[in-house]
C-alpha cells in the first residue's frame, strides 16, 4: 500500500515540476543574455545568400566587439511570416530580443504605437546617418519625427523581367516603357501562343498591383496615396485599377509562388514577369540555389512599365526594442549594420544594394550595378507589398481586396474595397 | 481511513491534468469568448464589452462568407469521401482477402503522416499547370492520353475546395477503414447465418443485419472526421498558403490575428469554429451517455 502512495505522490510532484519548468525555461534564456554579454539578434535570414551575408556582418561585429557574443536567433521562413508571429508573442510578453529585423517603414508602426521600440535619433545624429542615407529614404521611414530602425539593405520591387527570345518572336522591340506599350506587347505575345505574363500566388499579384499603380499614376500621385486623407476614390485610381484589370487578363495560370512564375520566363514559356530584384539571384545563380541562366541572353530586365526613373524600394532594417536585455550590445550591432563596412559585406552576398550612398560600387556587378545607379539617381517610392507604405492591418485589407478581385474580376468593387481599407486604417 | 486510501491516490494522480485542462482548455476558451465580445481591434487598446457585435458584423464581410462556403464544401466532400472509401475498403477486407494484414498496414500508413507533409506532396501532385506546363497528376493524365482529366485542382474557383479534400480523404480513409473493419468484425456470425437460413440474399444480409450494427461506428467516424474538417488549417496552409481561393475559417483567423492584428476578430472566428464543432460533438456525447446508461 505504501508503495502505491509513494508512486502517486512522485507522479504528482513530477507533473507539477514539469509545469513549473515551462515557466522557468524562457526566463533563463533571456535573463542569461545580460550575464554573458550576449547579443540576441532576431532575423529571418536563413536561406542561401542571406545567411552568408548575416555571417559576414557577424564576423565584423565579433572583431569590433570581442567582449560580446553574437547569438543568432534566426527563424526560417520566406519574408518572415513565421518569424514575425513568434516575435509578436515575445514582444507581448515583454521579453524582446536585443534587436530584431523588420521591413523598414510602416510595417514597424504597430510596434511603435504599442511602445515596443526605442527611437534611434541619437544614433542617427552620432553616426551622421542622415547624410549617408538618401534624404527621401529617411523621410519615408520617419514616423512622427522619429526614426526607429537602421536600414541595412535595399531591394527594388518594380522590375520587369522578360525573355528576349519571346519578345523577338512576337515582334516587340525592347522592354515596354509605358503601360500602353506594355498592353500592346502583351497582346503581341498572346498571338504567339506563349503566356504573356506569369504570376504566382496571391501576394505576387499584390506585388504586380503596386508596380502597375506606380506606372499608371506616376510617382508623386502614388506616394500621395499613403498620406492621411488621400483620395482613393478618384479617377486616377480608377484608371490604374482598370489598367491592372487589363494586364491581369493576360496573366497565365497562377503558379505556387514567385519562383515557378519567374521560371516560366527563364524557360521560355512566358514573356514577362514583374517581381522584385531577388529574382535576379534566382535566375543567375548556379543550379541548386538558382537556374544558372545568362543575363541579357536568357533573361533581361527593365524598370516596370511607366516607372522608369523611380525606384520602388523595400528594405530590411534592425531595431532597438524597449527593454532589450543588452542595450549596449544591441547598439554595437546597429552600428555595424549601419556602417559602410557592414553593408558592403552583407549586400553582395544577399544580392541587394546598401542603403548608404557611399558604398563601394566595384563590389556590385551586372544587375546590382544597374540597381545601384538607379538607387543613387532616381526618385523613391515605397513598396506596398513589402511593408514600406502601409501598416500591417492596411496591407492585409488590401491583400484581401486583391484576393477577392481575383475571384470577381470587378475593378469597381476593388476600388471601393481599397477606399474602405484606406479610410479605416490610415488615421 | 481505508476508504480515503482507496480514492486519494487516484485523485492525486489526476489532479495535475484536471488543473491543466481547467486552465489551458476551459480557461482559455472562456478567455477567448470574452475577447470576442470586446472591441479590442488592435493589440494595444484594452477593449470595451460590446456583446455580440463582432459575431454579427462578421457576416457582412465577403471573405467570411467565402470561407464558410469553402468549409462546407470541404467538409461535405471530405467526410462523405472518407466514409464511403473507408467503408468500401473495410468491406473488401472483410470479404477475406489474401494478405489482409499487409493491406491494412498500407491503408493505415497515410494516417501516420502529418497534414503538413501530405500538403507539401499534394501541392505538387495537384499543380494546376496543364499540357506543356503540366507536372504531378496533370502530367500523368497528359502522358496517359487522358487530357480531358487535366484540371486546375484547388485553383478552381467553384470546386477548388473539393479538390483540396482529396489529400484529406487519402490520409484519413485508412483510419475509417480500421473503424469499419472493427465494426464488421463485431457482427456475430450467428446472426448472419440465421439471416441466410431465413432466406436472405447476401446484399440483404448487409442491408438488414450488418449495416444496423455499423451505425455507432459510422457515427463515431462522422464525429472524428467532422471536427478535423471544420478545424482544418495545416493542410490548407501547406498546399496553398493564405489565399482567398482556398480560405477557410481557421486560416482567416490566423490572418486576422497575425496580419490584421485584430484580436477581437480572430477570437470571434475562433469562437465560431468552436461552436461549429460543438454542434457536431455535443449530440454525440448525449447519445453516448444515454447508451452507456442503458447498458
Amino acid at each position: 500500500m505504501r508503495r502505491r502512495w509513494m508512486s502517486a505522490v512522485a507522479v504528482t510532484v513530477a507533473g507539477m515540476l514539469s509545469l513549473a519548468a515551462c515557466g522557468g525555461g524562457t526566463e533563463q534564456a533571456t535573463g542569461g543574455g545580460t550575464a554573458k554579454k550576449q547579443v540576441e539578434v532576431f532575423s529571418w535570414w536563413t536561406g542561401p545568400g542571406e545567411a552568408d551575408g548575416l555571417k559576414a556582418m557577424r564576423d565584423i561585429f565579433q572583431k569590433q566587439n570581442p567582449d560580446l557574443t553574437f547569438f543568432d536567433a534566426a527563424v526560417a521562413g520566406g519574408s518572415g511570416d513565421k518569424a514575425r508571429a513568434l516575435l509578436s508573442s515575445k514582444l507581448q510578453a515583454n521579453q524582446p530580443p536585443d534587436t530584431f529585423q523588420g521591413h523598414a517603414g510602416a510595417e514597424l508602426q504597430g510596434y511603435i504605437k504599442a511602445g515596443k521600440l526605442e527611437p534611434l535619433n541619437a544614433l542617427y545624429d552620432e553616426l551622421k546617418l542622415k547624410d549617408v542615407f538618401p534624404q527621401q529614404l529617411v523621410d519615408q521611414i520617419t514616423y512622427e519625427g522619429n526614426v526607429y530602425s537602421v536600414p541595412v539593405n535595399i531591394h527594388r520591387s518594380n522590375v520587369l523581367w522578360f525573355n528576349p527570345e519571346i519578345l523577338k518572336e512576337a515582334g516587340v522591340a525592347g522592354a515596354p516603357k509605358t503601360i500602353e506599350e506594355f498592353v500592346t506587347a502583351l497582346e503581341a505575345v498572346k498571338k504567339t501562343g506563349k503566356i504573356p505574363l506569369s504570376i504566382g500566388s496571391e501576394w505576387t499579384v499584390v506585388h504586380l498591383l503596386e508596380s502597375v499603380m506606380l506606372g499608371s499614376m506616376g510617382t508623386d500621385a502614388y506616394n500621395g496615396l499613403w498620406a492621411k486623407g488621400a483620395d482613393w476614390s478618384g479617377a486616377a485610381v480608377t484608371k490604374a485599377l482598370n489598367d491592372f484589370k487589363t494586364i491581369m487578363s493576360y496573366a497565365g495560370a497562377p503558379q505556387d509562388d514567385w519562383q515557378p512564375a519567374a521560371k516560366q520566363v527563364a524557360d521560355g514559356a512566358a514573356a514577362f514577369n514583374i517581381m522584385g530584384d531577388w529574382a535576379y539571384g534566382y535566375f543567375h545563380n548556379p543550379p541548386d540555389g538558382g537556374l544558372g541562366k545568362t543575363s541579357k541572353e536568357d533573361f533581361d530586365w527593365a524598370a516596370s512599365p511607366g516607372t522608369d526613373g523611380t525606384f520602388m524600394w523595400l528594405s530590411d532594417s534592425f531595431t532597438l526594442p524597449k527593454g532589450a536585455p543588452n542595450k549596449e550590445g544591441a547598439m554595437a550591432w546597429l552600428k555595424v549594420a549601419a556602417s559602410k563596412e557592414g553593408q558592403d559585406a552583407f549586400n553582395p552576398k544577399k544580392g541587394s544594394i546598401p542603403a548608404r550612398k557611399d558604398a563601394d560600387s566595384a563590389l556590385y556587378t551586372d544587375y546590382l550595378k544597374w540597381d545601384l545607379e538607379q538607387w543613387a539617381n532616381g526618385k523613391l517610392a515605397g513598396s506596398l507589398q513589402h511593408g514600406v507604405v502601409a501598416n500591417d492591418p492596411w496591407k492585409t485589407a488590401i491583400t484581401e481586396a486583391v484576393g477577392l478581385f481575383l475571384q470577381s474580376k470587378d475593378a469597381a468593387k476593388l476600388q471601393q474595397a481599397l477606399a474602405e481599407a484606406a479610410q479605416s486604417n490610415n488615421q | 481511513m481505508s476508504r480515503v486510501r482507496r480514492w486519494l491516490p487516484g485523485l492525486l494522480l489526476v489532479t495535475p491534468s484536471i488543473i491543466a485542462i481547467a486552465v489551458f482548455v476551459y480557461g482559455m476558451l472562456g478567455w477567448n469568448f470574452r475577447l470576442a465580445m470586446t472591441d479590442q481591434h488592435d493589440e494595444i487598446s484594452t477593449g470595451e464589452f460590446v456583446g455580440l457585435e463582432n459575431f454579427v458584423s462578421l457576416w457582412d464581410q465577403e471573405r467570411w462568407g467565402i470561407s464558410v462556403r469553402h468549409a462546407i464544401v470541404f467538409t461535405a466532400v471530405f467526410v462523405g469521401g472518407a466514409l464511403i472509401l473507408g467503408w468500401l475498403l473495410a468491406f473488401l477486407m472483410e470479404k477475406g482477402i489474401r494478405g489482409e494484414g499487409g493491406f491494412r498496414t498500407i491503408y493505415l500508413f497515410p494516417m501516420a503522416i502529418s497534414f503538413v507533409a501530405t500538403g507539401v506532396v499534394w501541392r505538387w501532385l495537384m499543380n494546376s499547370g496543364q499540357d506543356d506546363q503540366a507536372v504531378g497528376l496533370n502530367r500523368l493524365f497528359d502522358g496517359l492520353g487522358l487530357d480531358f482529366l487535366q484540371n486546375s485542382w484547388f485553383r478552381d474557383q467553384d470546386w477548388g475546395m473539393a479538390a483540396m479534400a482529396i489529400p484529406a480523404i487519402w490520409q484519413m480513409s485508412g483510419y475509417v477503414m480500421a473503424l469499419f473493419l472493427a465494426g464488421f468484425r463485431g457482427v456475430p456470425e450467428e446472426l448472419r447465418e440465421a439471416a441466410r437460413v431465413d432466406g436472405c440474399r447476401e446484399w440483404q444480409v448487409y442491408r438488414y443485419v450488418v449495416l444496423p450494427f455499423l451505425r455507432p461506428v459510422t457515427l463515431s467516424a462522422l464525429i472524428i472526421l467532422g471536427h478535423i474538417s471544420l478545424k482544418v488549417f495545416d493542410l490548407i496552409v501547406s498546399v496553398s498558403g493564405k489565399q482567398i481561393i482556398t480560405d477557410v475559417p481557421a486560416v482567416f483567423m490566423w490572418v486576422a490575428v497575425f496580419d490584421s492584428h485584430d484580436p477581437a476578430k480572430g477570437a470571434t472566428i475562433a469562437a465560431y469554429i468552436v461552436l461549429s464543432v460543438t454542434v457536431f460533438v455535443v449530440p454525440y456525447l448525449i447519445w453516448n451517455a444515454r447508451r452507456e446508461r442503458r447498458s
